[in-house]
């Protein structure tokens, strides 16, 4: 018996060429990144253009009101000292936290209906990538990389903050180090991260499934065919029954949800909190969440493949 | 080993059958022209036969399942659906880059030798080009892919006939090369005439005529008949009769030349002539009509 026949199908196929080379899959995956990043510079320029605008708006807040306000923030206890320095940290942190989220939902919705809507699929279709790299590099957008942009930028921009300030100080002859003190950037840095891969990205995954669920079987206005079956299942609860456990159940996927990777009642951007991510894994919630995310994925392929392409 | 082999092949869209039934067979080295009016199933035929949609029935393109093996088959298979399927926001470099970086038989210096030829500039994006610039820049990719068999699904369609002419005389001049296997599916027949080794006209979801070109220049005769001789020519039994230049044009099916040849001019008919005579002729249609 030939071996060599049954490892290929239809030999003279391989024959044709002189050898083609082998293009191993990780390649795939690498021009399929650099195609979305091609296609979506939001997802870079979103975050960016978000920090740039707050860090315009910091940058004018600390010329307008130099020292004084920092002279008056010396006059404060301890503690209340300390949470006013933090305050424009927490707020650039949560904007960008916001940046990814708002960004990572448009981008779900949007990215699998387009390809089919401007036809290009049939340019993607034609060559030799499949559906499953596409989708799945398609969700490590929101579930990996855009997160990860984020926080950088979130990284960059306290670390200018810090300097913005340090400056002012400086100029009015008081203590920077002890200001450095309190921002604690690395610390709140790698909090912030821990906070997005948990709460947003890891506990919310459903919600980025359906929306590339959604975005690959709805052929026109994605995006109400995203949102209208949830409300209107919600409305109907509510009319008919007067509850709201549907709104709470989807409600939980932007928040975290009860079992939450933080103790109860404790601020997630505090270095103090104490961080609880075993608790977290060990939720079933967690994991029924993913696996019905994995579904929704995996419908997302199988539509792509199947859908008409014209 | 066929290039193409199809049995019964099918395909439903709810109610409406876009292929009903199609058995074909195509060798590796023709270049084919697939005919057919609006609807008639040529999209979904090539859809079928590059694995973009599920059928029923047989299929096989280079040895292998479409459907089953989509990817691994665009290794050898080139497609290029109408003009507008490059995604717009792409510059010229980014797409010799995406297809350079995913395809094993991709050639970048024949692309690049290609799009040397032309104006577009490689920082332009596809949107900023025409869309005769647009159909060089994807000829320009599918030609330097070193594949077996190339799908064109209306490729010239919305061209002007400058392009159109210097796209197919690229097509035979840079890229056939007897190996290779082109199908062409459009209603521009007369451009591809000469370009085509064999011919197959599909009308409702079926293949109504297949033949071979050479076969198509022994087979049918066209005759312009004098006008005392229509009654003769008539009883021969043409497939089709139309009138032109105040004479009436008879389109014979393996009719003898010699015969023929004492009723009028002789000439071998246009595949235009011979889509109408064939189509027209089918039950319940006006000739040339779309649906």
């Amino acid at each position: 018996m030939n071996m060599q026949t049954n490892a290929m199908p239809s030999p003279p196929l391989e024959a044709h060429a002189a050898v083609p080379k082998v293009i191993p899959a990780t390649q795939h995956i690498y021009w399929a990144l650099r195609r979305e990043f091609w296609e979506n510079r939001f997802i870079y320029l979103g975050p960016l253009a978000v920090a740039a605008l707050f860090l315009f708006g910091f940058l004018i807040h600390s010329m307008i009101h130099p020292a004084n306000s920092m002279r008056a923030l010396a006059t404060l206890a301890p503690d209340k000292q300390r949470d006013a320095i933090i305050a424009p940290y927490d707020m650039a942190a949560g904007l960008l936290m916001g940046a990814f989220i708002l960004v990572g939902m448009f981008y779900c919705i949007e990215t699998l209906q387009r390809e089919r809507r401007d036809r290009s699929i049939l340019f993607w279709k034609s060559l030799p990538v499949s559906d499953v790299t596409t989708v799945l590099t398609k969700a490590s957008i929101p579930f990996l990389f855009l997160p990860l942009i984020s926080c950088a930028i979130a990284f960059v921009t306290q670390f200018l903050m810090l300097l913005v300030s340090s400056v002012v100080l400086a100029g009015s002859g008081l203590s920077v180090a002890r200001y450095w003190e309190q921002v604690s950037l690395f610390q709140g840095s790698l909090l912030l991260l821990y906070h997005v891969m948990t709460v947003h990205v890891l506990w919310a995954a459903p919600i980025y499934g359906w929306l590339l669920l959604v975005s690959a079987w709805a052929r026109r206005a994605a995006l109400l065919w995203a949102v209208l079956p949830p409300l209107a299942i919600g409305t109907l609860e509510k009319l008919l029954f007067n509850t709201t456990y549907f709104a709470a159940f989807v409600g939980r996927f932007f928040t975290g949800g009860p079992e939450g990777s933080y103790p109860p009642g404790t601020m997630p951007m505090d270095p103090g909190t104490h961080l609880t991510p075993f608790r977290f894994l060990g939720a079933p919630g967690l994991w029924i969440g993913l696996a019905v995310t994995a579904a929704f994925l995996a419908a997302a392929v199988r539509l792509r493949r199947y859908r008409d392409p014209s | 080993m066929a290039c193409i082999e199809a049995r019964g092949l099918r395909k439903a869209f709810g109610t409406t059958i876009a292929l009903d039934g199609v058995y074909l067979r195509v060798e590796e080295g023709r270049i084919l022209g697939l005919i057919g009016p609006n609807g008639a199933g040529k999209t979904t035929a090539l859809n079928a036969i590059l694995g973009l949609t599920p059928y029923q029935g047989e299929l096989k393109v280079l040895g292998r399942d479409p459907w089953a093996e989509r990817d691994r088959l665009m290794r050898d298979v080139c497609f290029m659906a109408d003009v507008a399927v490059l995604p717009r926001w792409i510059r010229v470099s980014q797409a010799l880059d995406y297809v350079a970086g995913v395809h094993p038989r991709f050639d970048r210096a024949k692309a690049e030798g290609f799009l040397a030829k032309t104006t577009i500039k490689r920082t332009s994006k596809v949107r900023e080009l025409s869309k005769g610039m647009v159909t060089q820049l994807h000829l320009a990719l599918v030609m330097a892919i070193d594949a077996r068999l190339l799908v064109l699904d209306e490729p010239t369609l919305g061209l002007d006939i400058l392009f159109r002419k210097q796209f197919y005389d690229s097509l035979l001049n840079d890229y056939y090369d007897r190996d290779r296997t082109i199908v062409v599916a459009t209603h521009q027949v007369d451009e591809i005439e000469h370009v085509l080794t064999d011919l197959m006209f599909i009308d409702s979801g079926r293949i109504v005529f297949n033949s071979s070109m050479e076969e198509v220049a022994s087979r049918y005769v066209e005759v312009m008949v004098h006008p005392d001789k229509l009654p003769a020519a008539r009883a021969l039994k043409p497939i089709h009769e139309r009138q032109g230049f105040g004479r009436s044009i008879l389109l014979f099916e393996t009719a003898d030349r010699q015969q023929v040849a004492a009723l009028g001019e002789v000439h071998t008919p246009s595949i235009s002539d011979l889509f109408v005579a064939v189509i027209g002729n089918q039950a319940g249609r006006t000739p040339g009509a779309a649906r």
